[in-house]
């Protein structure tokens, strides 16, 4: 497909995805007490928008990500958080 | 359009989701054993769990014209139990004779413990010796990309394991090239948050073609559609993908993967 169809199928869609990500953070922001890692996390994942970089989807998964390497000693709990925190 | 459901988990779905799938053109569903949502007191639950399995689901998608199949094993939900996970992995054997068996999964890792990944080599060890196909779970979220390396690892490090006959599942854009470099087949599931949704997955298939790719929707007990895969082949048709490449991914190639279990026919 083209850009301009791309754009036609897409646009509106990708627009109000990043409203809500704008009024996610403004809604973080002006509620009280602490932020954890998973803001934190959000924050850094949202750099990889900046600019043209190729592969964005890719580099904010990556950036969500466990990057050590050996398994853990314990499953603590099953679920996942979405964000990696580096006190695991 | 005829699609094959590679995995879908049935058990937790009403009769009417068959009824829809079936009209939505679906040919057959298969369904791996996995977490109920809550762990299981004993073996005997899975037991009774497997053989819902393998007597009770095939029953209720033949209503509706559908084949039905299953993949046997314990899931890394539960893997942390070693214990219990090896008395259930002993219960598998007898299973696997039975007509609708593809394989053992869904196997794999959820936190990427010690544990579990001890379950996860017994269950490729049990795979090798009775010659099945393997079908793996990759972990959630923030855990994915370790879970999908550790996981790649034990299978590589065994000689007797084909990458062809194997699948790993949920993979997204940050893992799925680690899959498919190995040799073995990707899976993506279909899901509205924590998952690829359709959108992406065509991304995907764009990106790296669509040889050994597959769609699922992972239907089950949470948020998830079952008509997740006809709604990305419509996806597919939007992004002007041809009427052959769709049929090649929801159909030919889950079938072309599936045909290597003995028990995997449909018309």
């Amino acid at each position: 497909m083209t850009r301009q169809q791309l754009l036609d199928l897409y646009f509106l869609d990708a627009r109000h995805k990043l409203i809500e990500v704008a009024a996610f953070l403004d809604r973080v922001e002006r509620a009280g007490g602490a932020e954890d890692f998973r803001l934190r996390g959000f924050r850094a994942a949202l750099t990889q928008l900046n600019g043209r970089k190729r592969n964005r989807a890719k580099a904010i998964l990556l950036a969500f990500s466990d990057p050590t390497t050996h398994p853990v000693t314990k499953a603590e709990g099953k679920g996942a958080s979405g964000a990696w925190s580096r006190k695991k | 359009m005829k699609y094959i459901e590679p995995h879908a988990h049935m058990v937790s779905r009403t009769t009417d989701d068959y009824e829809r799938m079936a009209l939505a053109g679906c040919a057959a569903v298969c369904e791996p054993a996995f977490w109920a949502g809550f762990d299981r007191s004993s073996p005997a639950g899975f037991y009774d769990y497997f053989s819902q399995l393998t007597e009770h689901e095939p029953k209720r998608a033949a209503m509706f014209g559908l084949k039905h199949f299953c993949w046997l094993g314990i899931n890394s939900k539960e893997a942390e139990d070693v214990k219990l996970a090896e008395e259930v992995i002993d219960l598998v054997p007898a299973f696997l004779e039975r007509g609708n068996v593809l394989g053992i999964g869904e196997i794999g890792l959820n936190k990427n413990s010690r544990n579990e990944l001890r379950v996860l080599e017994r269950q490729v060890e049990l795979a090798a010796i009775h010659r099945q196909l393997i079908l793996v779970h990759t972990p959630h979220l923030e855990d994915k990309l370790k879970g999908t390396r550790l996981i790649l690892d034990v299978l590589k490090n065994d000689s007797r394991i084909v990458p062809e006959r194997v699948i790993i599942d949920h993979v997204e854009e940050h893992t799925v090239e680690l899959v498919l470099d190995c040799g073995m087949w990707a899976g993506m599931t279909l899901y509205p948050e924590t998952k690829a949704t359709p959108a992406r997955a065509v991304d995907i298939l764009e990106l790296y073609g669509n040889e050994r790719l597959w769609l699922n929707s992972a239907c089950d007990w949470g948020v998830s559609d079952p008509l997740a895969v006809p709604r990305t082949a419509l996806e597919m048709k939007k992004r002007g993908h041809t009427a052959m490449a769709v049929e090649q991914v929801i159909f030919a190639n889950p079938k072309k993967f599936l045909s290597q279990s003995p028990h995997f026919k449909i018309a």
